[in-house]
C-alpha cells in the first residue's frame, strides 16, 4: 500500500537534492533548475496530502505553486540574460555586485 | 506474476520515484546545461506520473504542459541564447563549499524526515472519489478542481494572475535595462 | 454642507503639495514657477479651507465641546489590563478635533505659513530648480505635520505630527547639507529633540495605563470628574513627562541648545519653524493637556520655574551676540520661556495668546532679518551692517514695528500679551497659588527683568543694523537693495498684525471695566479645566494695582530702549559696551560663549558617549579579540606541545585542526561578501539548527 509517508520521503529526497544543487552548483542556470526541483517536492507533498485528506484544496494550491514557479522561472532567466550581458558569465559566484 | 499484479501500484510508484530521483541527481551532477535540462525534464514527467497515481489527473496534465512544455522550453531557449559554451568556463561545482553543503542538505533532510515521517499523521488511506466530486455530484477531476478554483479560491486565483503580470513586467524591465546598458558601449555602470 | 466634517483636508492639501514637489518636481527638475505654484496652492488651500471650516464651525456648533471627526481606525490592539485591574480596549483612531484651541492654532499656522511660503518664493529664487523643489516640498510637509499636530484629537495623532515637524525641522536645518556645520546642526536638533520625545512617549504610555484612553476629550472628562484628587499622582507623572517633551520641542532649559544652531537653515525656515509655529508646539501641548497640570501643583511649579528661568537666561545671552539670527534665536527661546511661565501659573489662555502674537512679530523679525541678510549678500554679522534704514525703507519700518511690539510698548501686540502673562504671574503670587507665593513673586521679578533685557537687546539689534553708517565696505554697499514684493508683502502684513493684532484678539478689557472684551479669553475659556473650589477670580488683583503693574512693565521696557539708545545710537563708537566688556571680562566672555553650555554638553554627554563607545570598542578589541586570540594561541600552543609529545601520531590531526580553522575562517568570511549561495547555506544550517532545537525541546 502506498501511503502519504512514501510521498513524503520522496519529496524530502527531492527537496534535499534541490537545496544541495542550489548551494553547490556554480552555473546560474543549473541553480534555477534546482529551484524547480524544490518546487516539485512541494507539489508532491501537496498532492499526496490532498489524496490522504480527500481535500481538493491541496490540488488547487499546487496549481498556484506551479504558477508562481513559472513566474519565478521567467524572472530568473531574465536575470541570467542580464548577468550575461553585464559580466559575460553565468557563474553565480561572480554575481557579487552586492559585496559590502 | 501474481506478485506483480497484486502490487502493481507499488511497483509503479517505486519505478517512478526512482526515475524522479535519478533525474534530480542528473541535474546536480551533469556538466552540460543541456544535459541537465533534459534530466530535469525526466524528473518533471515522472513527478507528473506520480500525480496520476494520487488521482490528480488535471495536475498531472498541467505538470507536463507547464513544466515539461513551458518552463523547459524557456530553459533551453536561454541556454541557446546565452551560448554557455562560448562563455569563460569555470569549475562545475564550488569545490570548497560542496562537502559542507552536502552535509547541510542531508542533515536538514534527515531532520525534516524525522519531523514528518515520525509524526502522527502519515499513515492511513484517503478516498479518490472525493477528488472527483463537487457539491456531492461526481464529475471528473478537472471539473471538480475547476469548481473549487473558480468559487472558493477565486480571489487567490486573481491575485496569482497579478503575480504573473508582475513577473512579465519584471522580465521586460530586465531586458530593457540590458538594452540601455549596451547602448552605453558595454562599460560597467557607475 | 459642513466643511468641518472634512477637517482632515486641511493637512492633506499641503501634503499633496509636498508629494508633488518631492516626487515630481524634484525628480524632473520642473521650473520654479510650477514648483512654487504647487506649494503656494497647497498652503493657500489649507489656509482658505481651514479658515472657512473654522468660521462655519464657530457659527453653527456648540463651542463648549470639541467636535471630533474620525478619519479611520488606526491602531486596534484588543483588550489590555490597565491601572487598578481594569481592562481597556486599545482602539486608537486617526481622528481630528475642532475646538477653540485648534481653531486658534489652525488659524494662525495656516495664515503665517502661507505668508512665509510667499516670502520663500522671493528668498530662495537663487537656488537650483531641484533644491527649490526640495525646499518647498519640505516646507509643505512641515505644514502637513504641524496641522496634524494641532488638529489631532488624541495623543498618538498629536505625536505623529510632533515627530513629523521634528523631521521637517531636521531636513530644513540641514537644507544646505553640503556644508558640514549645517548638517551637524540638523542632527543636533534631531538628537536633542529625541530626548524630549522619549519623555512624551512615556507620558502617552502612562496616560493609557491610568486612563485607558488617549482621546483628549476622554482624558479631560476623567480629570474633571475626579473630585477627590485620586488622579493627582498620575497627573503629576504624566504632566512632568509631557513637559519633558515640551522642553525638547520648545527649546527650554536645559534642552534649548539646538535652537540657536538651527539658524543654519534658510531664514524663512527659521521664521516659520523655529519662531512662529513648531517651537510653540510644546506650549500648545501643555495648554491642550492643561487638565493634568491643573491637578498637579508640582508639575505647574516645574513648568513655571523652567519657563521663567529660561526667559531671563537666554535673554542675557542675547545681549552680546553679534549674529543677527542668533540674537533672534535667543530671543525666541526667551519668549517661549514667557509662554511656559504663563502656562505654569495656569494662564493657558495668556500663553496661547502670546504664541499667536509672538508668531506675528517674531516671524516679521525673522523675515526682516532674512531681507537684511539677502541685501547684504549673506552677511549675518551685525558689526558689518549699519545704516540700512536708507537703503531698505520697507524692511526698516516693518522691522521697527515688530521690535517695538516685542519690546513691550503699548498698545502693540507684544505688550498686550506679555503684560497679560506678567499680570497673571503676579496674581499667582498675590493669591498665593498652591502655597508657592514667594516663588511666583520671584518669577514675576525675573519676568520683569527679562522684559527689560528684551527691550535692550532688540533695540541694540535695530540700532546696529539700521542706524549709523554702513560698515560692510564700499563694494557691498552698492549691492544694497530693497527686496522684491513677494518678500516685502508678508513683512507688511505681519508688521500690521504686530501693531494691531494684540488689541484685536485680546483687548485687555479688565483694565477699563470692560470685562469680556477680550475675544481670546472668551473663545478659549471652555478648553481650560477649572480647578476645583477655584471659582472665577478675575478680580483678585485690584484695578489700581493692575495699572501700577502695567506702568512698571512699560517703564522697564522704555528703560531698556533708552539704554540701548545711549549705548549704540548716541555713541557711534560704542565705547560704553566696550568699556563694560573690558571692565567685566569674565561676565562678558561668559555671555558671549553662552555660559559654555554647549561646551559643557560636549564635555559630559557627547564626550561621555564617545568614551563609552571607545570603551566598548576597547572591550571588543581587548577582551573579545583577546579571547579569540587566546583560543588561537592555545591551539597553537597545544599543537606545539602535541608535536613535542608525539610528533608521529598527532601531527596529522593537528594539521587537520589547523586547516579546519583556516578553512572555516576563510569560508565564514566568504559568507559575508554578497555571495548568494553562502546565504542559502547559512539558511539551511539555521533551519537544521531550529529543527534540532525543536526535537530536543519536544523529546
Amino acid at each position: 500500500m502506498i501511503e502519504a509517508t512514501h510521498y513524503v520521503v520522496l519529496s524530502i529526497i527531492l527537496l534535499c537534492l534541490g537545496i544541495i544543487g542550489v548551494m553547490v552548483r556554480r552555473n546560474f542556470i543549473t541553480v534555477l533548475m534546482s529551484l524547480e526541483l524544490m518546487f516539485n517536492a512541494v507539489n508532491l507533498n501537496l498532492i499526496a496530502f490532498s489524496f490522504r485528506l480527500s481535500d481538493l484544496a491541496g490540488q488547487v494550491l499546487a496549481i498556484f505553486v506551479i504558477t508562481v514557479a513559472a513566474a519565478e522561472a521567467a524572472i530568473g532567466l531574465g536575470l541570467i540574460i542580464a548577468l550575461v550581458r553585464l559580466k559575460n558569465t553565468v557563474s553565480l559566484d561572480e554575481a557579487d555586485l552586492m559585496r559590502g | 506474476m501474481d506478485f506483480l499484479v497484486a502490487n502493481f501500484a507499488e511497483i509503479l510508484f517505486y519505478c517512478f520515484a526512482a526515475l524522479t530521483v535519478a533525474g534530480a541527481v542528473g541535474v546536480l551532477v551533469l556538466r552540460s546545461p543541456v544535459h541537465a535540462a533534459l534530466s530535469l525534464l525526466l524528473t518533471f514527467v515522472m513527478v507528473g506520473a506520480l500525480f496520476l497515481l494520487r488521482h490528480a489527473e488535471l495536475l498531472a496534465a498541467v505538470q507536463v504542459l507547464v513544466y515539461g512544455g513551458g518552463i523547459m522550453v524557456l530553459f533551453l531557449f536561454v541556454i541557446m541564447l546565452v551560448n554557455v559554451k562560448g562563455l569563460a568556463s569555470s569549475e562545475v561545482f564550488l569545490s570548497e563549499l560542496a562537502p559542507l553543503a552536502v552535509v547541510g542538505g542531508v542533515l536538514l533532510g534527515i531532520l525534516v524526515a524525522f519531523a514528518l515521517v515520525f509524526g502522527v499523521f502519515a499513515s492511513g488511506q484517503g478516498d479518490g472519489t472525493a477528488l472527483r466530486s463537487a457539491g456531492g455530484e461526481v464529475l471528473g477531476n478537472t471539473e471538480a478542481v475547476g469548481m473549487v478554483l473558480y468559487t472558493t479560491y477565486l480571489v487567490p486565483f486573481e491575485v496569482v494572475s497579478v503575480v504573473l503580470l508582475v513577473a512579465m513586467i519584471g522580465a521586460i524591465v530586465f531586458g530593457r535595462r540590458s538594452a540601455a546598458f549596451e547602448r552605453r558601449g558595454g562599460e560597467e555602470g557607475p | 454642507m459642513k466643511l468641518y466634517d472634512l477637517i482632515w483636508l486641511v493637512p492633506l492639501f499641503p501634503l499633496a503639495g509636498a508629494v508633488f514637489n518631492g516626487l515630481v518636481s524634484n525628480r524632473r527638475g520642473l521650473s520654479k514657477a510650477v514648483t512654487h505654484s504647487a506649494a503656494l496652492l497647497g498652503a493657500g488651500l489649507a489656509w482658505l479651507y481651514g479658515w472657512a471650516a473654522m468660521i462655519q464651525w464657530f457659527l453653527t456648533e456648540d463651542r463648549t465641546a470639541p467636535y471630533v471627526v474620525r478619519a479611520f481606525e488606526w491602531i486596534s490592539g484588543g483588550a489590555v489590563t490597565i491601572a487598578g485591574g481594569r481592562t481597556a480596549e486599545v482602539a486608537i483612531a486617526a481622528s481630528f478635533q475642532v475646538d477653540p484651541l485648534s481653531a486658534v492654532m489652525v488659524g494662525f499656522v495656516t495664515f503665517v505659513g502661507f505668508l512665509i511660503h510667499l516670502y520663500s518664493v522671493g528668498y530662495m529664487h537663487g537656488e537650483s530648480d531641484r533644491a527649490y523643489a526640495r525646499y518647498f516640498s519640505f516646507l509643505n510637509l512641515f505644514m502637513f505635520a504641524m496641522l496634524t499636530l494641532v488638529l489631532g484629537s488624541n495623543l498618538p495623532v498629536l505625536f505623529v505630527g510632533w515627530e513629523g515637524v521634528g523631521l521637517c525641522s531636521y531636513l530644513l536645518i540641514g537644507f544646505y547639507f553640503e556644508k558640514d556645520w549645517c548638517a551637524a546642526a540638523g542632527m543636533k536638533a534631531f538628537i536633542v529633540n529625541r530626548i524630549g520625545d522619549f519623555g512624551f512617549l512615556l507620558a502617552i504610555f502612562f496616560a493609557f495605563f491610568y486612563f485607558g484612553t488617549l482621546e483628549f476629550d476622554g482624558l479631560f472628562r476623567a480629570m474633571a470628574n475626579d473630585h477627590h484628587g485620586d488622579l493627582a499622582g498620575a497627573a503629576t507623572i504624566i504632566g512632568l513627562l509631557l513637559f519633558v517633551g515640551a522642553i525638547g520641542k520648545s527649546a527650554q532649559l536645559p534642552l534649548y541648545v539646538w535652537l540657536p544652531d538651527a539658524m543654519a537653515g534658510p531664514t524663512p525656515v527659521s521664521a516659520l519653524i523655529h519662531a512662529a509655529t513648531m517651537v510653540t508646539a510644546g506650549v500648545y501641548m501643555v495648554a491642550r493637556c492643561n487638565y493634568f497640570y491643573q491637578m498637579s501643583p508640582a508639575a505647574m511649579l516645574t513648568v513655571a520655574v523652567i519657563g521663567g528661568v529660561t526667559a531671563v537666561f537666554s535673554a542675557t545671552i542675547g545681549l552680546v551676540q553679534n549674529d543677527i539670527k542668533k540674537v533672534l534665536a535667543y530671543s525666541t527661546v526667551s519668549q517661549l520661556g514667557y509662554m511656559f511661565l504663563a502656562a505654569g501659573v495656569g494662564a493657558y489662555i495668556a500663553a496661547i495668546f502670546h504664541v499667536v502674537t509672538h508668531a506675528f512679530f517674531k516671524a516679521c523679525l525673522f523675515l526682516g532679518s532674512g531681507s537684511v541678510i539677502h541685501a547684504c549678500g549673506g552677511e549675518q554679522d551685525m558689526r558689518k551692517m549699519g545704516g540700512l534704514r536708507k537703503h531698505m525703507p520697507t524692511t526698516y519700518w516693518t522691522f521697527l514695528a515688530a521690535t517695538i511690539a516685542i519690546a513691550g510698548i503699548p498698545p502693540l501686540a507684544g505688550f498686550v500679551s506679555k503684560d497679560a502673562i506678567l499680570a497673571k504671574v503676579f496674581e499667582a503670587g498675590y493669591t498665593n497659588l498652591n502655597d508657592h507665593s514667594g516663588i511666583y513673586y520671584l518669577l514675576w521679578v525675573l519676568g520683569l527683568g527679562g522684559a527689560a533685557l528684551t527691550a535692550f537687546y532688540m533695540f541694540r539689534l535695530v540700532y546696529m543694523t539700521f542706524f549709523g553708517e554702513f560698515r560692510g565696505g564700499v563694494e557691498s554697499e552698492h549691492h544694497l537693495h530693497e527686496s522684491p514684493w513677494t518678500m516685502t508683502l508678508p513683512l507688511q502684513v505681519l508688521a500690521v498684525l504686530s501693531i494691531v493684532g494684540g488689541l484685536l484678539i485680546g483687548f485687555p478689557g479688565q483694565l477699563f471695566h470692560l470685562e469680556g472684551w477680550s475675544f481670546i479669553d472668551r473663545f478659549l475659556g471652555p478648553v481650560v479645566l477649572q480647578a476645583h473650589g477655584d471659582g472665577h477670580h478675575g478680580h483678585a488683583v485690584g484695578l489700581g494695582l493692575e495699572w501700577i503693574l502695567v506702568g512698571l512693565s512699560v517703564a522697564v521696557a522704555v528703560g531698556g530702549i533708552l539704554m540701548a539708545r545711549r549705548f549704540y545710537r548716541l555713541d557711534p563708537a560704542w565705547t560704553w559696551p566696550q568699556h563694560l566688556a573690558a571692565r567685566f571680562p569674565l561676565a562678558y566672555r561668559m555671555l558671549l560663549n553662552k555660559y559654555w553650555v554647549d561646551e559643557l554638553y560636549d564635555a559630559t554627554v557627547v564626550r561621555g558617549t564617545v568614551r563609552l563607545a571607545d570603551l566598548l570598542w576597547e572591550l571588543d578589541a581587548r577582551v573579545v579579540d583577546g579571547a579569540v586570540n587566546g583560543t588561537r594561541h592555545a591551539t597553537v600552543g597545544s599543537s606545539w606541545l602535541s608535536g613535542i609529545f608525539d610528533l608521529q601520531v598527532v601531527d596529522g590531526l593537528v594539521n587537520l585542526l589547523g586547516n579546519g580553522v583556516r578553512v572555516t575562517g576563510r569560508e565564514s568570511r566568504r559568507l559575508q561578501v554578497g555571495f548568494a549561495q553562502g546565504y542559502v547555506m547559512v539558511m539551511v544550517f539555521g533551519a537544521a539548527l531550529l529543527l534540532g532545537i525543536f526535537f530536543v525541546a519536544t523529546l
